[in-house]
């Protein structure tokens, strides 16, 4: 992976450059010790690290304003961030620029329950949101599976999604308005606590835009009646294609789950050793959650249960108690931490039409041998979101590019059935290369014509989303 | 014109010199008046793709939705955004388009639960204006991939480009349908009672409230959809937690609930035989009875709360600026059907705020740098605040 060269001219200000910022913003709010920067250098995409010149923690959006309008006047690239729990690079930094991490922006501002809404400070937690206001019945409905650390910031900015979003859509379906600064400091609101906003829905491109349009410090939350209960299935299958023809067959019945989870057996062992969930040892899992009182829950088990057998699964359970429920659960969610012992891995995020998932995990299967390297699945099927997870040593350089390779194999695959390249992590730098992949130069050059309109000089995580060399004339004019 | 592929639209718009009047179906003359050669978009049609087991349709822009709602029939599946049939309220004939209700973002009753038109585009083929054949999201429903470009489609009316394609997610019919009706409420009232149910876990898919519904009284409409077994526990339990606010009557005849929430979709009360001005504003429920109330103080007017209150639908009679009365308010107020001189006097569109009426017209002009498109059909005055 490559970063763009830093600006010499930067790098040998630095003194100044900090000085100026400690005029701007308190002098505490300033980070620029070598080793104090450190915990700065990457985001959760740990193989690529680089340490910021400085980092900032505003307090305000004015605070921000100040910032950005200095780094603006100076040519500085800036670098958002949130709570670093980015999948693709989207928080990475490079040496010539100055972090700006809104994780002080972290209250709560209004809530309306007549209008069922919130306004937070950006830099609020995902989790928190909820725990606003879950006493009085009400949930945030997004959750990335970072919700405990990642920010709403964060979340807008990469259009988040988790594993609940098949109901309830991903940020962008939950995201009624923004305050945002932009590059040259200048203080925006779009959209608000209303629906439909006149003129053009900036709002929906600001949302996903990885943090290149502006830096979100407040946003206005949909929030959401918590449903009575909900109650998971666990049905077990001989083939993956068993499993993957089950998805498209619930879906075509009515019933719309929360959420359809998936696993294969590569993952079902790492859970079970990991968690003792009591996994049935099967070539394909799925969990597959239903909500509402517990006659309704009943009612759609008996659906789903009756979906599942036309497609010959090993074992069917139902979850008939909070406890059960609890214990199903387990493994899916400690999934990621359970691949970790197993050994190094790198999480992909495609996502391809339901109906291609055989095709897509018999592909998957083939790639893995012709690379020698083994993939596991874990992933969302009810709307078609892959999480493969290759396994390879990270110590040895050669098979972290081979496993970059993989992976940019099985995204390609994703493309090829009719699919993107991520589905819910962002591009970041991770996948910007592919990017020509899914779209045609010309359509990137309209994407990039939007971030002109934001971001005329290109110093706002400018180094992101598109290849280096489509956005190069920009970033160095 | 009226181009047969994308080819030969992209043809046309690259060699056109001269405004341009895009037109699908016809039946949605929103926004203000604009001029120029007529560009039909009903050539562009057909079901491109659709896969029920995914959620996803693809079609072109210029279908009748006619044709796209009796196909996701058949698989039992929908739009669930309810968009609106606007030939009563305006006045107008022909065939809504599915271009057409994107480009005005058109979303009904159904949006308290499911989200607007906006939440259900998640892919689109178009020719900006300057004749390029480009293409914005995907064909599946979870996609981060670059940025969002088609959201500036929907409810653009036209200014950043001609759609050709657009791949929509749908979802399931709900099986069954109940309507809970509680006659008689003031608007203060039935907003109360229509937050009480919409805060409830059951999953209220319509709150409506007709001061004058269709036999001149008040009545307030809460819709619930889902499996048999749901609904007669959901209409139990919330016809007991409504109680309180008067006598709650459950109709769960398919045609008679389907007809009274086409009523309040389509704004059916207001239509456009009986005259007057209809204006549409969104706001905060806890603000809409009193707002409706100030208004009331100064003109006779006509209203239908949908979405809980955050959504009215206003009539007043002619020639009144509804917006200069309400004054500032969280929200805003367009003006959907009045003469053309009214719509120059008032201005269609609520006054933007003057950086983001800067970034829109920044934005619109990397899509259409010559203003070629449905030229000025958006515009609205800045506001300095």
């Amino acid at each position: 992976m490559e970063l763009p060269t830093p600006d010499q001219r930067i790098l040998g200000d630095k003194a100044r450059i900090v000085k100026r910022l400690r005029q701007v913003v308190p002098p505490d709010s300033v980070i620029d010790d070598g080793h104090e920067t450190l915990a700065y250098e990457c985001d959760a995409l740990t193989a690529y690290r680089c340490p910021p010149l400085a980092v900032t923690l505003p307090s305000t959006t004015e605070e921000v304003s100040q910032i950005l309008k200095l780094c603006h006047r100076e040519g500085i690239p800036v670098i958002p961030r949130g709570a670093g729990t980015s999948l693709s690079g989207g928080a990475l930094p490079t040496s010539d620029s100055v972090v700006v991490c809104v994780s002080r922006l972290n209250g709560i501002i209004d809530i309306d329950y007549d209008s069922r809404l919130v306004r937070v400070q950006a830099g609020r937690t995902n989790l928190s949101v909820t725990a606003a206001v879950e006493e009085d019945g009400f949930f945030y409905a997004p959750d990335p599976s970072s919700q405990l650390a990642c920010t709403i910031a964060g979340n807008v900015a990469m259009n988040s999604g988790g594993a609940h979003c098949l109901k309830y859509g991903v940020t962008t379906n939950n995201l009624l308005g923004v305050r945002m600064v932009l590059m040259d400091g200048e203080i925006v609101d779009i959209g608000g606590e209303f629906l439909d906003s006149p003129g053009l829905d900036l709002l929906g491109v600001v949302c996903g835009s990885e943090g290149q349009l502006g830096i979100v410090t407040e946003a206005v939350l949909r929030i959401l009646p918590k449903p009575e209960g909900a109650r998971p299935t666990l049905i077990g299958f001989s083939t993956s294609e068993g499993a993957a023809s089950c998805v498209a067959d619930i879906i075509g019945t009515g019933v719309l789950p929360v959420a359809i989870e998936f696993m294969d057996q590569t993952c079902i062992r790492a859970c079970e050793a990991f968690s003792g969930a009591g996994y049935p040892d099967v070539e394909a899992l799925l969990i597959v959650e239903v909500e509402g009182s517990p006659e309704e829950i009943e009612y759609q088990q008996g659906l789903i249960t009756q979906v599942a057998w036309r497609h010959n699964p090993v074992e069917v359970r139902q979850s008939a108690s909070a406890e059960e429920s609890q214990k199903i659960w387990a493994g899916r969610k400690a999934a990621f931490g359970a691949m970790g012992q197993v050994g190094d891995y790198i999480c992909l995020d495609g996502t391809i039409p339901v109906s291609r998932l055989p095709a897509a995990l018999g592909g998957i299967a083939e790639l893995s041998d012709r690379y020698g390297l083994q993939v596991a699945n874990v992933f969302h099927a009810g709307d078609g979101n892959l999480h493969p997870l290759i396994l390879f040593n990270a110590n040895d350089p050669a098979e972290l590019h081979k496993c970059e390779e993989l992976g940019a194999e099985i995204l390609k695959l994703c493309v090829r059935e009719g699919g993107c390249l991520s589905g819910e992590h962002g591009v970041g730098v991770e996948k910007r290369e592919l990017m020509t992949v899914q779209f045609s130069p010309a359509d990137l050059e309209m994407q990039m014509r939007v971030k002109d309109v934001f971001d005329r000089s290109w110093l706002l995580n400018p180094a992101k989303v598109f290849p280096l060399e489509l956005s190069m004339a920009r970033r160095s004019q | 014109m009226r181009p047969e592929n994308e080819h030969e639209l992209a043809a046309f718009i690259a060699s056109a010199n001269n405004p341009i009047r895009i037109q699908g179906g016809g039946t949605r003359p929103l926004g203000n008046p604009c001029t120029g050669e007529f560009l039909s978009t009903t050539g562009l049609t057909g079901i491109r793709e659709y896969e029920p087991g995914a959620l996803t349709l693809v079609v072109g822009a210029g279908t009748p939705l006619d044709e796209v709602n009796t196909v996701l029939r058949e698989h039992g599946q929908f739009l669930p955004f309810e968009p609106m049939d606007c030939r009563k309220l305006l006045g107008t004939k022909g065939v809504s388009t599915v271009g057409g209700l994107v480009s005005a973002n058109s979303s009904g009753p159904r949006r308290v639960l499911c989200g607007g038109c906006r939440d259900y585009v998640i892919g689109i083929r178009f020719v900006s204006g300057e004749g390029e054949f480009l293409t914005a999201g995907g064909r599946v429903m979870k996609n981060v991939t670059g940025y969002d470009i088609s959201k500036l489609f929907v409810g653009g009316l036209g200014t950043v480009g001609i759609l050709t394609e657009i791949c929509f997610k749908v979802l399931p019919i709900p099986h069954d349908t109940a309507v809970l009706l509680i006659n008689g409420l003031s608007d203060d009232q039935a907003i109360r009672a229509m937050i009480h149910a919409l805060n409830s876990p059951f999953g209220v898919s319509g709150a409506a409230h007709l001061p004058r519904g269709m036999d001149g009284h008040p009545v307030t409409m809460i819709r619930l959809e889902g499996f048999e077994v749901s609904i007669d526990y959901r209409t139990r339990e919330l016809t007991r937690r409504l109680a309180k606010f008067g006598d709650v009557v459950v109709e769960r005849d398919p045609v008679r609930t389907q007809a009274g929430w086409q009523f309040v979709r389509d704004v059916e009360l207001f239509e456009a035989a009986k005259g007057g001005d209809v204006w549409r504003v969104s706001t905060r429920s806890r603000d809409a009875a009193a707002l409706v109330d100030m208004v009331r103080r100064s003109y006779e007017i006509d209203v239908v709360y949908d979405c809980g209150g955050a959504v009215l639908w206003i009539r007043t009679r002619e020639s009144i600026d509804l917006r200069a009365l309400i004054g500032p308010l969280p929200g805003h107020a367009t003006l959907i059907r009045t003469s053309d001189a009214n719509k120059r006097r008032y201005g269609v569109f609520h006054p933007q705020d003057a950086i983001l009426a800067r970034l829109s017209e920044a934005v619109r002009q990397e899509f259409d740098p010559r203003n070629l498109l449905n030229r000025g059909i958006m515009d609205c005055r800045h506001q300095v605040n």
